[in-house]
């Protein structure tokens, strides 16, 4: 889609009233990029099929800025919550889509993000079956914010559930953390620092369900770690089941450039945003097959086992640091703050 | 990363803590003057492969813990009344008398979390019809920075610029702390990022005087175990000198270029200290010349004082009288999400520091 084929540059009020103008736009952006059987239909709603167990997930996209290295909020709304319906243990299918929009965002920003919205739909395997568009006036927004729901099929061999966890448990990552959140803080404004750190948004159904397929019940719990990081959910975790974790600094998979700017902002990568990174909880008896199936996937090349669950100190997680000493990893309370010196 | 790595070194660290236990027959009581360092010592598992004879005192020198709460009060008053503040990012959530800078921000005011207060010139320059003003708290450390801001908006001929001084020196609290009766400290590890800039010479005076030794530290597992060596090592040998640990960084001299521009915006005068106090010729004010870049005399708003929170014994903790954990409402109604006092909030905050790190809560 060109913009010179819409007849506008910017996305105006009218484009959400429920009028001709919103039909335009749907016809032209939305139902032209995303065409399927269910969308088609240009219904309110659809009807799917759904075999056996559902998984459902829902989540809403904020991020600033809307383009960044490595993506844009559009594939992180689709990515994002196929991964949060893949840690159900389940295999993404649909995807409901919807957006507010300020007032003024520019219409080739919008096609931009549609167009990465499809791309990234089309990689996961999911259709958008449903949507909405809302436009809201300028400053009462910030440029565009993306709401999606998906819904999966509980893979038959998956029994996926932190009940199922139990003490030496060992604890993997798929790959390098806090790629995200740095790329995102590289371009915050007041902020901007050369670098080429690029988000690791991607789409982890595939690797997910290969997981489950081949080590089945022995796989207890998969998470992905976005908004507070590694620490925040392994600290949520600890306290669920109320035993305890045992990390280790040098196991966690951190690349050079990111743990750089991390010192330079006094930021603990612990915490910072992951989009294409999950953890697996699983049987101790599988620790180096399951590493090494990842490791074999492109999507697990950098794989890192990083600890255990431990009877000791339950609901805390511990790290063992590079040289030896331990301190606590307590959960994020508020936004991470940068330190003064 | 060089730098960070090389001392970050196991063997090299492990080395320095079995020298430590081999030397270290009485008890010591070591301060480390910055937060950062109080944050390496917690961060790195530092403190619990110390011999117990070892105790490390958490200092004062986190400066969002001695900002006074008139400051943030200060602050908050400008940011409601449409006045751009811009903060370093720990600042934000510190509490004041009634709301948190973050608070205030949440309630429409234009808040800006900076790492330099270079840019919030630039927000000056883009904002012509707005008032900017930068939060200039710190020790010696951030001192250059913020003086320069004033010397770019000078150049710069912006009006709308102005910043609110809550700049501290560190001699000055070192002294206040050994002045103090209830003062156990045997040995100090310097502020390396404070002297790096100043140097040490003033140090010198000090250690004599006090007949206690300072050593130049830097924040690594391997300055800190370092510099922990090289004060039990004198304390043991009984003498009182001014060493340098940190050396790849810092100069006798410190830094010549930082110094003339803090010298040309700024001089020494009294400055009061959260849970210390007032105390004489302890930070930086704006120099006559650079009194119209001054906001407490801009808004007119130097006459704001409000009292500190009673039930909260900063003042003891950051003077190495009292452990946080030694307080009565050290977890319970203190706490990072709802701190009484600003050493629960910052993470260089001592109270902080144990609350996240500490394993002496692994018992709870």
């Amino acid at each position: 889609m060109e913009k010179e084929e819409l007849g506008y540059e910017t996305i105006q009020l009218g484009h959400g009233s429920g009028g001709l103008m919103t039909r335009d736009l749907l016809d032209k952006i939305i139902f032209k990029s995303f065409s399927n059987p269910y969308l088609d239909q240009k219904h309110d709603g659809s009807v799917i099929n759904i075999n056996g167990r559902m998984a459902i997930s829902t989540d809403s996209f904020v991020v600033s800025p809307i383009f960044f290295k490595g993506g844009n909020i559009g594939e992180l709304a689709v990515n994002g919550t196929v991964n949060d319906v893949a840690m159900c243990g389940a295999i993404p299918k649909y995807l409901s889509l919807a957006f507010i929009v300020e007032e003024g965002l520019k219409v080739e920003d919008f096609i931009t993000i549609v167009n990465s919205i499809k791309k990234a739909a089309d990689e996961s395997g999911v259709q958008i079956i449903t949507g909405d568009t809302k436009v809201v006036e300028r400053g009462k927004g910030d440029k565009i914010f993306i709401n999606t729901t998906g819904f999966g099929e509980v893979n038959s061999h998956a029994k996926i559930a932190s009940e199922h966890i139990k003490n030496g448990d060992k604890i993997l990552l798929n790959g390098f953390v806090a790629q995200h959140g740095m790329a995102i803080m590289s371009q915050r404004e007041g902020l901007e620092f050369e670098s080429t750190i690029v988000s690791d948004t991607t789409n982890l159904n595939f690797l997910v369900n290969d997981l489950i397929n081949k080590f089945g019940d022995k796989i207890h719990l998969f998470r992905d770690p976005t908004r507070g990081g590694v620490a925040s959910v392994l600290s949520e975790i600890s306290q669920d089941i109320k035993k305890g974790v045992l990390i280790y600094e040098d196991k966690i998979p951190l690349e050079k450039q990111v743990a750089a700017a991390c010192e330079i902002l006094g930021l603990d990568p612990l915490y910072v945003a992951n989009e294409g990174v999950f953890m697996v909880i699983v049987d101790a008896s599988i620790q180096n097959e399951v590493l090494l199936f990842m490791k074999n996937d492109p999507k697990g090349k950098n794989a890192a086992y990083i600890g255990e669950i431990t009877q000791e100190h339950p609901g805390k997680v511990v790290m063992k640091s590079a040289i030896g000493g331990k301190r606590i990893v307590s959960p994020l309370i508020g936004e991470q703050l940068p330190r003064i010196c | 990363m060089k730098y960070l790595t090389e001392y970050r070194n196991l063997e090299a660290t492990k080395n320095y803590l079995e020298l430590i236990h081999k030397v270290a027959t009485k008890t010591w009581k070591i301060m480390e003057i910055c937060g950062g360092q109080t944050h390496g010592l917690v961060k790195n598992g530092i403190l619990e492969l110390l011999p117990e004879s070892v105790q490390m005192i958490h200092g004062p020198g986190c400066p969002v813990c001695v900002t006074p709460l008139n400051l943030i009060d200060k602050a908050i008053e400008l940011l409601e009344n449409g006045v751009i503040v811009c903060s370093f990012g720990d600042m934000i959530r510190v509490p004041g008398s009634k709301k948190s800078l973050l608070e205030a921000k949440s309630n429409g005011g234009d808040l800006r979390i900076l790492y330099s207060p270079i840019e919030a010139v630039k927000i000056a320059k883009n904002n012509p019809d707005k008032e900017v003003v930068f939060f200039a708290v710190g020790f010696e450390t951030t001192a250059p920075a913020n003086a320069l801001s004033v010397l770019h908006a000078q150049k710069e001929g912006l009006k709308n610029y102005s910043i609110l001084v809550s700049h501290v020196l560190v001699p000055p609290a070192m002294e206040a702390i050994l002045d103090d009766k209830f003062c156990k400290i045997n040995a100090f590890l310097g502020a390396g990022h404070v002297c790096a800039i100043m140097g040490y010479r003033e140090y010198f005076p000090l250690a004599e005087k006090y007949k206690i030794p300072i050593i130049i530290t830097g924040f690594e597992p391997l300055d800190l175990v370092q510099g922990i060596y090289m004060a039990v090592s004198q304390l043991e040998k009984g003498i009182y000198e001014v060493e340098n640990q940190y050396s790849r960084v810092v100069k006798e001299e410190g830094n010549i270029a930082a110094l003339k521009v803090i010298n040309k915006v700024f001089e020494v005068g009294a400055r009061e200290w959260r849970g210390i106090g007032e105390i004489p010729n302890s930070g930086y004010v704006l120099t006559h010349e650079f009194k119209s870049f001054d906001a407490e005399k801009k808004f007119g708003i130097s006459h704001l004082k409000v009292p500190e929170n009673p039930n909260c014994i900063a003042g003891a903790i950051l003077k190495g009288i009292k452990k946080p954990h030694q307080c009565d409402q050290f977890g319970k109604k203190c706490t990072p999400s709802n701190p009484l006092g600003a050493p629960m909030v910052s993470s260089e905050g001592a109270c902080a520091a144990y609350y996240h790190f500490s394993s002496n809560l692994m018992s709870e």
